[in-house]
């Protein structure tokens, strides 16, 4: 041991990580002390994900070194992080739905099988951290919370001398937010080192020691969460202020674009939601979102609207006063709406195809574009339309979809949507995986669009955007609606017990 | 009837254990998460093989050896290409059963028609005496009794040994087993390995013991009803020994039919137990909606960052 620090358990030294010409990580430093919980803050593409994969084996740094109490080691596989005593917690859960419990928990564990002896020992870890859970269960029968506490139980089932957690909250409800937050202070109590890595600065704030801030790869910042505010932390990840939101002229709302009356949809899929009696109006000029955990039938309800998927089993859709049940997203559009779906490179756009062609896309109903040949000279000019108004940064002239930034890719898909005019538009999760700049100005986009009279309705698990964006708030749950409440004076508080159904939503507002 | 029934049932035992074979080997293969396609390809490797070996070397233990490794060899080729350069599964299994069909022409061209004395069988004394089942199930061919402890070895091996947690594991959903650190591509491969083995020992049994003589495309399918059976088991050895008997069953209906002069063309009779397949998949996918037991990322080509 060198005079590096009390405590320290592990030191990353200069790592440098490059995807082809795309640098991940520049230099990076970071110091893990026991009974510390350290956040690693950072926009989306900042490094952080790729930082903790390679500290977790999972990722070779091209450069650099990792010390272990005090020896530098090579971690060539997350079998040898473990053997180290490095455990993880991901964002998007490494879990085998079909499986049970306890086999998830054997799965990474050297020699063990889902025997007695396993049992005993996840049982008294379990009552140890109060994170009971039914072992037997198979894992798609159990909530995004209970499936946390599998993946915390698998990593503390080795007894690790650092936890690493990616966004853990990004996927939890707030109650079930607040119980991880008394296991992580528990596991700090007992020494443990905890990397905590979130782009929620309230919470880093509230729980964290120290924070180690990445931009662009590199590290900008190191500084103590708690004596820093939230809009210091927010301007070092980001590098310079990010504007407030121009709310527009704030007319009353006009006709009833969207009528959503009694809807209910069968599932899709074996796991998926059932929609039961869905009742939703989106006027023109107004912005409604929907906040709810993920999973609990956002993606059916969008699929839904836009007329995807899904068996309608009961109730209406109706958009611009026309009947809608059974019509297709064409008929849809020529109804005047438009849709921005989740997955921006599969659904949105091709991501093999420039970005001209994919003007093609959800023009084809609605616009001329050419018939019966395509007019190319028309679509780039649009589509130098959309880049030069939208503030898409393109790498060269027309490029391929999957070539854009996932933010740059959203402004263009939005602002393809928004060129048509519609009366109204259907966005699901509009800044997810956005750097902060890129979402500014997308939900500013929104709010231009309802300002000139078009009906918004935004699907979101963000409830920030939630509540800067829009007009009135309703709540998911279970595939469930709850009735809408103004965002003026509703309270955060008020939306999370909504969420985990604490309280049922007041009745008959709609 | 009385003296007929135990012939009956040796033949339905006898007409099931390819099918069994296979479809035992291709279930490990599915639990690792490929779609092997190329089992009736492996198979009439297997048969080709496992003859012309028997024949050259005058043993039909070698003659048996030889056609499990052929099959082998060709799953082999079929692993590389699909779990190691990420090939499109249904595209390459494809390719191997018509390379397969091709190739086990070239291997048996000088075998066609010779006649192979049978394999002498197992009899076990005293419990062959048993009336009815007895004849059937005590004096049969040693491969039917290795068939057997294949159905224990791959009902523990999957589901009481590590080495079955980690290869379900991997079958279920590759992009977490690989995040945990697993080897997910040398699994899929052993268990690819262990599908050729087991088409190609049920060749082996097709030309050496069901019907002892070579001709070209002999496996007529059953490469195909071993496929249909993995499905019809949905991730349940028992379901697959049922099926796998359940057609034996049909297979030797048919020829009793047959001979039996009902009436029908024989050809018709000869397509049922494909008929039966075609029934037992359209029955599955009605009745479905409760997830079809298939391994999560069945038939997806993995290949991992780093």
């Amino acid at each position: 041991m060198n005079g590096a620090g009390v405590g320290v358990v592990v030191e990353l030294k200069g790592i440098t990580k490059y995807f082809g010409a795309l640098l991940a990580n520049a230099a990076v430093d970071l110091t893990l002390r026991s009974g510390e919980i350290h956040a690693l803050l950072g926009e989306n593409g900042a490094g952080k994900s790729t930082l903790v994969k390679i500290l977790y084996g999972l990722l070779a740094p091209d450069s650099g070194e990792i010390v272990i109490g005090g020896v530098p080691v090579t971690l060539e596989s997350p079998r040898a992080a473990r053997a180290h005593g490095i455990g993880m917690v991901f964002q998007h859960f490494s879990l085998f739905d079909e499986m049970s419990v306890i086999e998830n928990i054997a799965i990474p564990l050297d020699g063990a099988i889902a025997n007695n002896a396993l049992r005993r020992k996840v049982s008294e870890k379990a009552a140890q951290f109060g994170l009971e859970i039914e072992l037997d269960r198979p894992v798609h029968t159990l909530s995004a919370g209970e499936r946390q506490r599998i993946e915390i139980l698998r990593a503390l089932i080795q007894e690790p001398k650092v936890i690493i957690l990616d966004e853990p909250t990004s996927v939890l409800t707030p109650s079930e937010s607040e119980s991880l937050f008394v296991t992580l202070d528990k596991l700090k109590a007992e020494g443990a080192s905890i990397l905590f890595i979130s782009h929620k600065l309230e919470e880093v704030r509230r729980l964290c020691d120290r924070a180690t801030v990445l931009r662009g790869g590199r590290v900008v910042g190191a500084t103590d969460p708690r004596r820093a505010t939230a809009k210091e932390l927010a301007t070092l990840m980001v590098g310079e202020g990010i504007a407030d939101l121009n709310p527009g002229a704030g007319g009353e709302p006009g006709a009833p674009m969207l009528v959503l009356d009694g809807l209910s949809v069968a599932p899709e899929t074996v796991h998926g939601i059932t929609l039961d009696g869905i009742d939703l109006v989106v006027r023109s000029g107004e912005i409604v979102a929907v906040a709810g955990v993920a999973g609990n039938g956002q993606s059916e309800l969008y699929n839904a609207i836009s007329g995807e998927g899904g068996r309608i089993t009961g109730g209406t859709i109706s958009i611009a006063d026309r009947a809608m049940n059974r019509a297709s997203i064409n008929d849809r559009r020529k109804a005047g709406a438009a849709f921005v779906p989740e997955a921006r490179l599969g659904q949105a756009t091709l991501p093999q195809s420039p970005l001209s062609d994919n003007i093609v896309l959800s023009w084809h109903a609605t616009e001329t574009i050419g018939s019966p040949f395509i007019n190319r000279e028309r679509l780039e000019t649009v589509a130098q339309g959309i880049v030069r108004d939208f503030d898409v940064r393109i790498p060269r002239s027309d490029p391929v979809a999957a070539h854009l930034s996932g933010g740059n890719l959203q402004k263009y898909i939005v602002g393809r949507e928004v060129k048509r005019m519609p009366g109204l538009i259907v966005i699901d999760q509009p800044s997810w995986g956005v750097d902060a700049r890129a979402a500014r100005h997308i939900r500013q986009t929104l709010m231009d669009l309802a300002a000139q009279g078009t009906a918004v309705l935004v699907i979101t698990q963000d409830l920030d955007e939630a509540l800067s964006l829009a007009d009135s708030i309703v709540v998911m749950r279970k595939g469930r609606l709850s009735a809408a409440r103004p965002t003026r004076t509703v309270t955060r508080g008020e939306i999370g017990l909504m969420m985990t159904g604490g309280a049922r939503a007041t009745e008959g507002a709609s | 009837m009385i003296d007929t029934l135990p012939l009956i049932l040796g033949t339905i035992l006898t007409a099931a254990t390819p099918l069994l074979i296979a479809a035992l080997g291709e279930h490990v293969t599915e639990r690792a998460g490929v779609l092997n396609l190329g089992v009736e390809g492996m198979m009439i490797v297997g048969a080709a093989s496992a003859f012309a070996v028997a024949v050259l070397t005058d043993s039909s233990v070698l003659g048996i050896a030889a056609g499990a490794l052929a099959g082998l060899a060709v799953s082999a080729v079929f692993g590389v290409l699909v779990v190691y350069l990420a090939a499109n599964q249904v595209a390459t299994g494809l390719a191997m059963t018509i390379l397969g069909l091709g190739l086990s022409g070239l291997i048996g061209q000088n075998f066609v028609g010779q006649p192979r004395a049978p394999i002498p069988p197992i009899e076990f004394p005293l419990l062959k005496e048993i009336p009815v089942l007895g004849k059937a199930l005590f004096t049969g061919d040693p491969v039917f009794y290795l068939s057997l402890i294949l159905i224990g070895l791959v009902g523990y091996g999957l589901n009481s040994t590590r080495f079955g947690l980690l290869l379900r594991a991997v079958g279920e959903n590759h992009t977490s087993a690989h995040a945990l650190g697993l080897p997910v591509r040398r699994i899929r491969f052993i268990a690819v390995l262990f599908g050729g083995l087991l088409a190609g020992l049920a060749g082996a049994y097709l030309s050496l013991i069901y019907t002892r003589f070579w001709s070209p495309g002999m496996s007529a399918g059953r490469g195909w009803i071993a496929l249909a059976l993995v499905v019809f088991a949905a991730g349940h050895v028992w379901r697959l020994v049922l099926g796998a008997y359940l057609f034996g069953g049909i297979t030797v209906a048919q020829l009793h039919a047959q001979a039996g002069a009902i009436g029908l063309p024989s050809q018709l009779l000869s397509a049922l137990p494909y008929l039966m397949t075609i029934a037992v998949l359209l029955l599955l996918s009605i009745s479905g909606r409760r997830g079809s037991g298939a391994a999560g990322s069945l038939g997806q080509p993995f290949v991992p960052e780093r």
